[in-house]
Formats: C-alpha cells, structure tokens, sequence
C-alpha cells in the first residue's frame, strides 16, 4: 500500500462520475442563456472518477501520512496531545453544522452560549476580562491583538508608538504579525540563559515602543523569571505586553498571563485545547485582553443580556478580521475539551507536560548537549548531538527517527543555536512511551558513531527517502498541469 | 574556510564590487554562498534602474534562507547576469565569476568604505 | 486519575525520582510566588461523557436548523456523505503541517491536488495551500499588490460583499494602506468610474463575482486599463461558481480569491471554511502561505514537499509579506475530495439546478406582486429584490414555518432598506420553492 504513488488525476477515465444529483423538475430555464462572454471557454481539469476510486485513493495515500494516533509525535511548540474523540462527535452534530451564520440570533442562542462560555471560561484561565473567538489560528490571533494595541495608542492620541520589542527567541510569527500590523520591529537579544536581557529591554524603551511580544516559557522552554519586572518596565514605559500563547500548556494550573502583566494574548486552540492540527490547519486563534481594551476587540462580539445572547458591533472596534465569527467548529471542540476535563483536571495538564519534558531531559543529557542547565517548563531543546566528530547533525537524527517510528522533534528552531532539537512531549504521553523514546534517542546517537553513513541516508523504511528541495524550488513544479508539462 | 580574492572590495553584508574603469561589477562572497546553501532564485533589478549604497536592489534565496542584496556603491544598473536567472547555481559554483550586476556608479567615494581582502577576511570567518 | 493522563502513582513518583525530586512544586520554583496559581480555576467539574453529550444535545436544542434560502456568503450546497469519512481519518486529522515530507506525502499529495484544482478552476497558474477564508485571503490579495507594485492605495468596488470590505479595510488600515471605493452603476463595478480612479497611486482593483448582489458582473476593458496603469487585477470569485462561469484567468486577472465553501462545506455558523488564492506564475514569489511541489526522492520516486518556503514567516520574520502559518490544510482536502467526487460534470450540474431553481423563484417572486426586480442583470443562484413589505415580518414569517431567507441587504448598509437576498442551490426542490412563494405569496 505504501507504494502507491498516482495522483486522483492519474487515475481519472473520462465519463466516470462520483455524484449523484436529483432531476431538475422545472423546465424553461437554462445555464447556456447567459450571455456567452460570461461563461468559462475551457473545462476545467477535475478528475472523473467513481466514488469508491475516491475512497481508494485518499485512504492510501492516508498511509503515507503520521498522526498523533500513529505514535509519538513529540514536535516542539506544537504541542501534539491527543484530539479526543468525543470532540469530534459533537462537531458532527447536526445542529451545530446546518445553522447559517446569517441566522438571527433567536435561532443561534446554544451556539452564541458556548461562543460566550468558552470566552468565559478562557479569560478565567489565562487571567485577563474578556476574549474573541473571530481569529482563525495563532498568527492571526497575533495580528488582532497587535491591532487591538496599536488602536489603544491610537485612540489615546499617543501617535509615536510605532515599535514593537520582539526577543530574538520568538516566533517567527511574531516579527511577520508585527510589521503586517504596521510596526517597526526592534529585536533585542536573549541572554546566554536563553532569556529577556533587562538591559537591552531598558535600552530599547522609549516613548516610541507601542508593547512588547512575548512567549513565556520562552521558545528555549525556560520560564521568564524576570517576567513582573520586564511587564513593570514596559508598562512604565507607556507600552502594552503581549502574550503570545503558543506555549500556554505548560502554564495550566501553574499561573495565569493576566496576573503576570500582560495586557492581550492569542491562544492556539489546536495547541493548549486539543482540537486536530488537520496537516496545518484548521487552527483557532482567540485574543484575550484585559478590561480596559475590551472596546477593541474585533466586531462582532457576543454579549449577553439577562438570558439572552446577541452579536453585538463596537464603534471603538478595530473592525472585523474574519467573514463570521471564527472557526465555529474549532472553538466549539475546544469547549468540549475543556468541560471534559473540568477545573479538576485542567489544573493538571502544566505539572505533567513539565514533568514529561524534565524526565525527558535528564535522560538524554549524557548523549545530547543540553545548553541551558536546570528544570524546563513543558518542553526542551537540545543543541545536537555530543559527539558530533562523525557529522552527525540534528537533521540526520531527525530523519532516523522516522525508522523507528517516531515523528521528529522540531529542529533547527529556535535559531539562537546552530543544531536545535525540540522536544515537547504532551501530557497525554505515558512514562512507558518516554521510556522507549529515550531509548530510541539513545540508539540513534550511538548510531551516529557506528554508522553515520546509514544515518546521513536515514529514513529507510518510509514511504519516500530524502527529498530533493532544490530541484523542487528551481523547477517549481506546482500543479499536475506544470507536471505534464515537464513530463511531455 | 570561503575563499576571499584580492583585488576585490568587500561590504559588511557580503557583497563584492570590483571597479573596472567608470563601472562597479557586484556579486556576493564565497562566504555568502556559502551561508546560504543551494541557491535557487536571484531578483536582480532591470537595466537602467538606479542603485543606491547601502540600500536594497535585489534578493538572493536558496531552500532554507532568504538574503537582500544590499548595494555598496551608488549608480545606474548597465548589465544584469543573466545567465543567473536560469543558473543561479552558479553562484554556488563561483561566487566571484557569477557577478550579479554592473552599475555605473556616481561617486568614486563609494569604495572608500568598502573593505579590502584582509579586512573581510575577519569578518568572513 | 483521568482518561487523557496516563500517569499512575508508581509512574509519578519513579519520574520525580529520576529527577531528584520530591515534590512537582520543585520545577516551578522559579516562578515568583507572587504570581503562581494555587487555586482551582473557577469553571465547572468534568463532565462525564454521559453528561456531555445531554449537556451538548441540549445546546443544540437550542439553536434552529432551517431550510436555507438565502447566501451571502454561505451557500447550502450538497455534502456528499464520502467526504467526512475521509476527512476524519486520524491520519489526516490529526497530522502536523507537512515539515517532514518523509511521513507527510499524504498531506502534500493531496495540497498538490488542491492546488492544480484550484488553478484550474480559477485559470491561474498557482495557487497557494489554502487561507483561513474569502475575506481574509482578499485582504492578502491587496497585500501582494503591495508587495509587486509598492504602491499604497487599493481600489475596491462597492458592489463587494461588505463582509469582504470590512476585512480588507481592517487590514489595511493597520498596514498603512487606503483604501479607495469604485463606485458602481446599475449594480455592477462600473469601468468608466475605473477609469477616474486609476492613477499611478493605485497598486490593485478589487472586484466580486458573482457580487454582493448576486450580478454577474462584465469585466470587458477591465484588466487592460489596470495593466496600462501597472496595478494589479484582483478578482474575487465564488469557487463553485467558476466551474462555470468565465475565470479570473480569462479575464486575464493577476490574482484571483474567495472562499471555497460553497464546495459543499457545511454553512457551520460561519466555519471553518476555505479561503483560496491563485495567481500568476511571475507573482509566485509574493504570495503568501504554504505552496507544495512535485520533487523526488533519493531513489528518484516521484515525490511533493513545501517548497519556495524561504518566502515565509517561520524564515523571513519581519521581511515576510504575509504573517500566515497555520492555514486551513484540512479544508482543502475537503475541497479536494468534493472536487474529485463531482468532476467538471457534477460541478456543472451543481450550478445548473442552481440557476434553473434561483431563476424560478426569482420570476414566481415578481409574479406575487410582492416583490420587485432591483437590476436587471444576469445572476447565477442568488439574487436580490425590493419589496414593500416589512422586512422583519417577512423573515418571522418565514422562520415560523422553517425557513431562513430573505436577508435584509439594510442590515449590511442602510441604504439597501428592503432590499432583501435570496438564494437556491441545488439541494431546494421544485415543491420547496413552491412553498416559499406560496407563504411570501400570500402576505400583506
């Protein structure tokens, strides 16, 4: 099965169909009477096919593809828990996917409840007044919350702010959020702990900062010990903190954003809340502010009158950033993770991704340089192997790991060092799997000595070897059009 | 260890020029090429566009990274390599051959700033 | 003990030993006490499943399920049932972005297919991985007339579904860009208001079809006069509509967007949906988002992997044209098994019943004197009229036997009081549509 390789349009033979649609039983009227100038000339290139050569196809090429479900999948900042089941049944609900968005309100009040739970229940978590669930993943949740910041300057008059602090550690998403959002971006660099440098901070504030971007733990998975100081600086300094909530897992139970200072935050659903990564999306990105941003929060929001819920536009707004109201079905998982696991467990779920990422650590430290000693929050980050005298890098690592049946931690990220691996294994990861992870990890280094000539070949047993990514970009082969083409 | 030639005068952003008469020919290092990896697409601008020292005029990109050319003299582009649009691995290959363009620069004082191959040799390394 | 922790005593406390450690508290101790959370959150206990679904089934009880007869945005096309058995295999649903091609070609397989499908549809060379959705991927199209042009300004018709506007304006303002209104005639962008309004400030035009009135507006002349002004054509268009209606790529646009979720997506209060954009091969560059392409192995296997990523956020931080990294992957496998399911001949018939059935209503509409034409101008499956009548009472009538329509154009922008949207697809038959006229017919 794993050899299969044709694509749906390779398989197509012309006069197959997939569908079946009714009779049209009104006559009089026809497609073909609109003026011909408005019509498409050429028949666009769709496959035909039957529908169990549909199901074929897409179920084989499925086997190509690892899951959460297919094994360990430990990838750094992107938190891979498990994406319970029940979350999904409820999804499928009919009376969550036949409601229009243009609906009245009269005929949405259970779904404009969850919208205004959820919202609750988030705000109560990371500490801050009131949330929109209307961002669709994490960067879009970054570019809103900028927004929100830049209006509250902007509203107060104070038209300097035209800079944003962003540590060398972050995101890329958070330099790209800040200039897409109109902001000049000042760096400043980490110190050799991996941390916010208080001088730099002291030395890039001035009148003209607008807030800072932070993620805490950082992308190194250590905590900003410094964090009240750095939010009492900037504050003094006329800017606004934000929270950027990539890595919020390990801070469940542990302490809350709003009460370390920060002002607004997106939080990745598909991360803390468990809703499916889908191969890169749906995400859901909701944006949290404290009380006095709220008239910022992009339109509509949802409110509540005595029993009744209603949208409701704000003339302070920073307007709308999404069609509707967001990701409905994202959010709406991430409501029926949280009611499952309740105040009870959800306290839980920082203490035992940390202690997931610690034992982790310390069982890997004799093989792989740890550069930053001590306790890590939920995930951490090595740089390379020890014994790097064979040429072994950290990408040879990651692709043997394929073999083994596991999917490769994140490398080469953060940038701060040359060989990063990182590890974040989820709290829904068992001591026996960390334990045969750790072995696996330990085996491939010791086959980085013996055999580094398999290992720079390594994956071997997976449905493709390495790819090559120049003759990719050069050719730049991007539909099955451009491939005939090369092909003819 | 890239290579650094005399004879050529180098800018903090890895770029070279070489003055041939009234004409600047600019490239990146061996150095550069080297930083970037496979490279798989140059931008390089039109002939006649002006250039100005110290600013942006094109881009080098390869799979993992992407760099802004950064001009270190002022002038008017005359000739643009060509041969790179198709082949940018030539730079790759030889990355002062593959020159990138050739400016009619203004002021003979552009290259006074610029760096001779001992002083980028510290940088280069 | 939970069911989604695995952890048991003997395993705590083996771990905190191999940590030296007694206490958990210990990994914590840096935090400053003053901030650490000691407490419960203030949210309800767990919930059982037993007790999750009844509390569930009860919200849903809450909201009404109606037949749909309006658009705007969110179009009641047929689900067809193979979809969603694909959609939620787990390894689909709950793989990571595609960084590991090596275990990922599942994933790349299918965005190369989405990719060649959409380029196909919309007559373009390349089309991105996905967006998050119609408004927002119009809102990147302005930021690529940006970045090609470097121009500021944006030149969008008002005949653009204000929901698209709001978004495009939002972005725009906080980028430092203005936008401009093209103001259109008889309910259609209007070429001799373009020709006003091009100067060598504008960097795009942005234009729908079918509009926020359904029209099916003529572009003749359109991208010649952008193209003499070096701007940039953008064309934002209904994805199931373009199976047959003239393309951006015929129209000779330089990039094309919308939403994709009128390929049978469920209308799911408004997501998730699937925003696309395709554009020209020279403008690849400077586009936002993941792009797949064809590539092999080192045993020469035909093979697919992200590429031209040096484009992206996650590389070019600050420099990136567009912030975008998590997009809507899964959407686009919906939209590509739709697509496959139907084919050019299912997708054809799609639009035919839609027109066939928007058509008759719109003319048994006239016929109660109730309603009025507001253009006469060609549509596809959704249409505007003014009435008379009250609004509200019409809406209320209406969802008191189970129907959602007549949207009221008034609550996007005043001055379209009574002007209200209709719309049929192909799941509204002949005996619904009767029912529809029968109970608008019979008001006063």
């Amino acid at each position: 099965m794993k050899n299969y390789d044709h694509l749906i349009f390779e398989i197509s033979v012309p006069g197959r169909v997939g569908f079946t649609l009714p009779n049209s039983e009104i006559s009089g009227y026809n497609l073909s009477s609109l003026d011909a100038s408005l019509l498409r000339k050429e028949v666009p290139a769709l496959p035909e096919v039957s529908e169990l050569d549909v199901i074929r196809h897409y179920t084989n090429i499925s086997h190509k593809n690892f899951g959460v479900e297919t094994g360990f999948y430990p990838l750094g900042s992107c938190t891979m828990k498990y994406n319970p089941k029940i979350n999904e049944e409820i999804a499928a609900m009919k009376a969550f996917n036949s409601i229009h968005p243009l609906q009245k309100a009269s005929d949405t009040q259970g779904i404009l409840r969850i919208y205004y739970e959820l919202q609750s229940m988030l705000s109560e978590i990371s500490g801050l007044h009131s949330y929109t669930l209307n961002p669709f993943a994490g960067a879009h949740g970054e570019l809103t919350g900028l927004m929100i910041m830049k209006e509250y300057h902007l509203q107060r008059g104070d038209f300097k702010r035209t800079k944003v602090i962003v540590p060398d550690s972050a995101h890329g998403t958070n330099p790209a959020s800040a200039t897409i959002c109109g902001f000049d971006i000042i760096e400043i660099e980490s110190t050799p702990e991996g941390t916010v440098d208080l001088e730099q901070l002291k030395a890039a504030l001035s009148d003209e900062v607008a807030g800072m971007m932070l993620t805490n733990p950082n992308t190194l998975g250590i905590f900003e010990k410094d964090i009240i100081e750095i939010s009492r600086l900037v504050h003094e300094a006329g800017g606004l903190m934000y929270y950027d909530g990539a890595n919020l897992n390990a801070l469940l139970g542990i302490v809350r954003p709003g009460d370390m200072g920060f002002d607004i935050m997106h939080i990745n659903l598909h991360k803390t809340f468990s809703t499916p990564h889908g191969g890169g999306g749906p995400g859901s990105g909701p944006v949290g502010v404290k009380e006095f941003l709220v008239p910022y929060l992009p339109n509509p929001q949802i409110n509540k009158l005595d029993n009744h819920y209603f949208l409701d536009w704000n003339k302070d707004s920073i307007g709308s950033v999404s069609g509707f109201y967001g990701n409905f079905k994202v959010w709406l998982r991430a409501y029926v993770y949280i009611m499952t696991l309740g105040k009870e467990n959800l306290r839980q779920v920082g203490c035992l991704s940390t202690l997931n990422a610690n034992y982790v650590r310390v069982h890997l430290e004799e093989e792989f340089n740890l550069p930053i000693k001590g306790f890590s929050m939920h995930e951490c980050v090595f740089d390379g192997l020890k014994d790097q005298s064979t040429g072994v890098t950290t990408l040879d690592v990651a692709k043997r790991l394929l073999d083994y049946g596991v999917h490769a931690p994140t490398i080469y990220f953060p940038l701060l060092f040359h060989q990063s691996i990182m590890i974040e294994p989820t709290e829904t990861e068992s001591k026996q799997t960390l334990d045969s992870f750790i072995e696996v990890m330990k085996k491939v280094a010791k086959e980085a000595i013996t055999d580094p000539q398999m290992m720079k070949l390594a994956p071997h047993t997976t449905p493709i070897s390495r790819i090559d990514e120049v003759y990719a970009a050069k050719k730049m082969i991007l539909t099955y059009k451009d491939y005939l083409k090369e092909n003819q | 260890m890239s290579k650094v030639l005399e004879g050529f005068l180098y800018a903090e952003s890895h770029e070279w020029a070489k003055k041939e008469g009234k004409i600047a020919v600019i490239g990146i290092t061996d150095f550069a090429q080297a930083q970037l990896g496979n490279v798989v697409f140059v931008d390089l601008p039109e002939v006649g566009a002006n250039v100005k020292k110290g600013k942006e005029f094109g881009a080098v990109e390869s799979v993992k990274a992407a760099s802004d050319l950064i001009c270190p003299v002022s002038g008017k582009v005359v000739e643009v390599n060509e041969d790179l649009v198709g082949e940018p691995e030539l730079i790759n290959k030889d990355a002062f051959a593959s020159w990138l363009i050739k400016v009619e620069y203004t002021n003979e004082s552009d290259f006074n700033s610029l760096m001779n191959a001992e002083a980028y040799k510290e940088i280069a390394k | 003990m939970f069911k989604y922790f695995p952890h048991t005593e003997a395993d705590l406390t083996q771990m905190k030993q191999s940590l030296g450690i007694k206490n958990t508290e210990r990994m914590f101790q840096v935090i400053p006490s003053a901030v650490r959370f000691n407490q419960d959150y203030n949210i309800p206990s767990s919930l059982s499943e037993i007790e999750l679904r009844k509390h569930m089934e009860e919200l849903g009880k809450l909201n009404q399920s109606k037949m749909i007869f309006s658009g705007l945005g969110a179009y009641d096309h047929y689900e067809p049932s193979v979809i969603n058995h694909i959609v939620s295999r787990q390894e689909f649903l709950t793989s990571y972005t595609p960084y590991q091609p090596e275990i990922s070609q599942g994933t790349l397989t299918y965005i190369f297919e989405y990719q060649s499908m959409i380029s196909s549809l919309t007559g373009m060379d390349v089309s991105n991985a996905s967006m998050y959705d119609g408004p927002t991927a119009t809102a990147e199209a302005m930021f690529m007339a940006e970045a090609i042009t470097k121009r500021k300004k944006i030149l969008v018709s008002d005949t653009v579904n204000p929901n698209i506007m709001s978004v495009v304006k939002t972005y725009a303002k906080y980028k430092g860009l203005e936008v401009d209104i093209l103001i259109s005639k008889d309910g259609s962008a209007n070429i001799e208001s373009l020709k006003n309004k091009l100067d060598d400030t504008i960097a795009g035009v942005i234009v729908q079809r079918p509009n926020f009135f359904g029209i099916i507006e003529n572009y003749d002349g359109f991208s010649k006069l952008i193209h003499d002004n070096d701007s940039v054509f953008i064309i934002n268009g209904d994805i199931s509509a373009l199976g047959v209606i003239k393309t951006p790529g015929e129209e000779d646009a330089d990039i094309a967007c919308g939403d994709c979720q009128s390929l049978g997506m469920p209308v799911a209060f408004g997501g998730p949906y699937l925003g696309y954009l395709t554009t020209k091969k020279q403008h690849v560059r400077k586009m936002p988002g993941r792009i797949c392409g064809q590539s092999f192995d080192r045993n020469h296997v035909r093979s697919f992997v992200l590429t031209l990523q040096a484009r992206e956020q996650h590389i070019r931080r600050e420099k990136a044209n567009s912030n975008i990294c998590s997009n809507q992957s899964l959407l686009a496998l919906y939209a590509t098994v739709y697509l496959s399911l139907m084919g050019p001949k299912g997708l054809k018939q799609v639009n035919e019943l839609s027109y066939t059935g928007a058509h008759y209503l719109y003319d048994q509409l006239i016929a109660t004197g109730k309603f009025k034409p507001v253009f006469n101008k060609p549509f596809l499956k959704e249409f505007v009229l003014h009435t008379h009548l009250n609004v509200e009472m019409i809406q209320k009538h209406l969802s008191d036997h189970g129907i959602f329509g007549a949207v009221n154009l008034g609550d996007f922008d005043e001055k379209y009081q009574n002007v209200v949207n209709f719309c049929v697809t192909e799941k509204r038959s002949k005996a619904e549509i009767n029912h529809l006229v029968s109970l608008l017919g019979g008001l006063s």
